[in-house]
């Protein structure tokens, strides 16, 4: 088999897992999102043929939430907070410098409070929240993502 | 030997973990048996990584405890010689003594979160028992009469919005339970879910009996996994327990609740963008009228109540409304969940009856600011909250007295800066926060928050002589803003930028040596 014809599988069994449910396009984008890394227009095309719902329907959901990638990331993901309770105690530090240890071999992605605020900075790795980061406890983050290792 | 350790996601993001492997290890050494029991946070962050023990029927502890300090402490334990420096004494004696009252977070790092036992053994069910013998009307009226008011951020009291779902027409109606707690500086819905969740759902059950609905949603944000974890357990005991399901506590009511699980947009905080957003649409806020009281998710009548607010009814209906209306200040009863964050010593979760002063809480119990510099300001109510500077410090809270000095309450975060915060980079990323997570439905917000950041990126980079005309645009657009926004995130954007033009003008002058950027 392909390996779009092995997407194209993988997508139809997400949608038939959350056939009858109430509203399923959110609860399917988000598991095509965890099994692909990405939502690729092929997905699209059958999550909107499965729904009866429009392509531009289905794109402009994935559009608009920032959850929804488009493309694969280029290495793991490290969400880094960047509201204002991390500001106040280092985070703008931590922010520039995980982007410069990072180099693209790890995907760096702003979010606005993971809700952590009273043990900040803080960032997020496969759903694991790490408080009270420093510019050195983040490099080594970073540079351990890089290198595919466990935390 | 039973101990408690917390186990929310801040707390294992401090070191949590390694404390529990530490002593597991230290007891096995020392043969000790020991029963651990995995509890939400006290909230007191500045002292977790916690060790709690019971004494007397007290609850005790330790902190922060670091994993090599473990075994000193388990030795502490065994021989009863409890000196030790991290020994903090009863958990009660510390609330009491930062004049904590304790309605919402009673439980919270008391109990195992999902344990239905403990849930009982501290007044789990009682409140929806009350509602269940006293029916419909007078839950409404009860809810009404203690004063309570949404804890999201705007405040509104919540017996009227349940009335006005009771009285519209239809079959099917829906509760929703907004856990898009996207806010910086607010993790109290985060903290209840991981600490107290039944206390929610409970709450849900209340509402859905109140106004007669029978299917709840949770909207709860996709940055918060570990919530998401605890939370669908709870809603399994729940069932089991049949605190839901087809014939709740024996009463032959019924009520289902699930979890939907949020992507990323703010917005979707705004309650008309979460009920789009439930139904599997972009996130885009909704013209009002109609309320979704009336016209809701799926078209039908909604309640859609913040977590607090939703965990709070359960105690009021136990304990009564008079007893809930008996905190509190004025027009704002009962306790407000204080969260206190950002450079400061001792930063967490304080729940405090509503009156006492800004000035209180980030002094005297938040300590002064982290790094040992003098405080600057202070953002109250998350990111669309105004900036105060410390003479604002006599401010009480509550909802009307900060919305007389341009602030707002908002969900209770508070935010401390020292005096190396740059106002006007504030201001910038008041508005920068906007643009990127407008939705895009009304012009104010969508052009408006973009040209906010052009404006003030020329006021800090353009020539002096310049300066004023842009700064008279810059308010003019704010105001534009205020009065045309569809709702909460452009219509309140302008409380940040303006409260840091007008109480830290000067940073907004020292333009020069500021380089582009």
């Amino acid at each position: 088999m392909s390996e779009s014809q092995v997407l194209s599988l993988a997508i139809e069994e997400i949608c038939t897992q959350h056939h009858g449910q109430v509203s399923p396009l959110l609860p399917i984008l988000h598991d095509v999102q965890s099994r692909c890394g990405y939502i690729a227009d092929e997905a699209v095309q059958i999550i909107a043929a499965r729904l009866n719902l429009t392509r531009a329907e289905v794109g402009g959901v994935v559009s608009f939430y920032t959850d929804f990638k488009t493309q694969p990331a280029a290495g793991r993901v490290i969400k880094i907070c960047r509201a204002e309770a991390c500001q106040a105690n280092g985070g703008r530090q931590v922010w520039e410098a995980a982007w410069a240890a990072a180099e693209g071999t790890v995907e760096i992605e702003a979010v606005y409070c993971l809700g952590n605020c009273a043990c900040g900075p803080s960032a997020q790795i496969d759903g694991q929240t790490l408080g009270r980061l420093d510019q050195q406890q983040i490099v080594s983050l970073v540079n351990a993502l890089a290198k595919g290792d466990d935390l | 030997m039973k101990l408690f350790v917390s186990t929310d996601s801040s707390s294992l993001s401090i070191g949590a973990q390694a404390v529990i492997d530490s002593l597991s290890d230290a007891a096995r050494r020392r043969n000790i048996p020991v029963d651990l029991v995995r509890t939400g946070s006290r909230g007191l962050f500045w002292l977790e990584p916690m060790i709690e023990y019971e004494h007397q029927g007290q609850r005790l502890a330790f902190g922060p405890v670091t994993p090599v300090e473990v075994p000193n402490i388990l030795d502490a334990l065994v021989t009863g010689n409890r000196q030790h420096p991290l020994n903090l004494g009863p958990v009660e004696e510390l609330f009491k003594t930062q004049g904590q009252q304790r309605v919402n977070f009673r439980r919270c790092g008391e109990i195992a979160p999902t344990s239905w036992s403990d849930y009982l053994a501290t007044g789990g069910s009682r409140g929806l028992l009350r509602a269940l013998q006293i029916g419909p009307a007078a839950v409404i009226e009860t809810v009404t009469r203690s004063g309570l008011r949404g804890r999201g951020g705007a405040g509104f009291p919540t017996g009227v919005k349940w009335r006005t779902t009771w009285h519209a027409a239809g079959a099917t109606k829906y509760i929703v339970g907004n856990a898009d707690e996207g806010d910086s500086g607010t993790f109290a819905d985060r903290m209840l879910m991981e600490g107290d969740p039944l206390s929610l759902i409970e709450g849900m059950v209340i509402a859905g009996f109140a106004v007669g609905a029978e299917q709840g949603y949770i909207y709860l944000r996709s940055e918060y996994p570990h919530a998401q974890q605890t939370l669908q357990a709870a809603i399994d005991v729940a069932y089991t327990n049949a605190l839901l399901g087809n014939n709740i506590l024996a009463s032959g009511q019924h009520f289902d609740l699930q979890i939907r699980i949020g992507a990323g947009a703010y917005i979707c905080g705004e309650e008309t963008a979460l009920l789009e957003s439930l139904e599997g649409k972009r996130g885009t806020v909704r013209y009002k009228p109609p309320l979704p009281a009336v016209h809701g998710v799926f078209g039908k009548p909604t309640v859609v109540n913040n977590v607090i607010t939703l965990a709070t009814v359960p105690a009021i209906l136990a304990e009564g409304a008079e007893a809930y209306a008996a905190i509190g200040h004025d027009t704002s009863r009962g306790t407000l969940t204080v969260q206190l964050c950002g450079n400061i010593r001792h930063p967490g979760l304080y729940e405090l009856p509503f009156g006492c002063t800004l000035g209180h809480v980030v002094e005297s119990l938040g300590g002064g600011s982290a790094s040992g510099r003098p405080i600057r300001a202070v953002q109250v109510g998350g990111p669309l909250g105004a900036y105060f500077p410390t003479t604002l410090f006599d401010t009480p809270l509550d909802y009307e007295a900060f919305a007389e000095r341009s602030g707002m309450i908002g969900h209770g975060g508070i935010v401390v800066f020292d005096d190396t915060v740059d106002m006007a980079e504030q201001a910038r990323l008041a508005m920068g926060f906007c643009a990127l997570e407008s939705c895009g439905k009304c012009t104010p917000c969508r052009i408006g928050a973009v040209r906010g950041v052009e404006v003030i990126e020329r006021i800090l980079t353009g020539c002096s002589s310049e300066r004023e005309r842009n700064l008279l645009l810059l308010r003019d657009l704010c105001q534009t803003m205020l009065d045309g926004s569809l709702c909460a995130l452009g219509g309140l954007t302008p409380y940040p930028v303006l409260s840091a033009l007008n109480h830290f003008p000067e940073d907004f002058a020292r333009v020069a040596e500021r380089p582009a950027s």
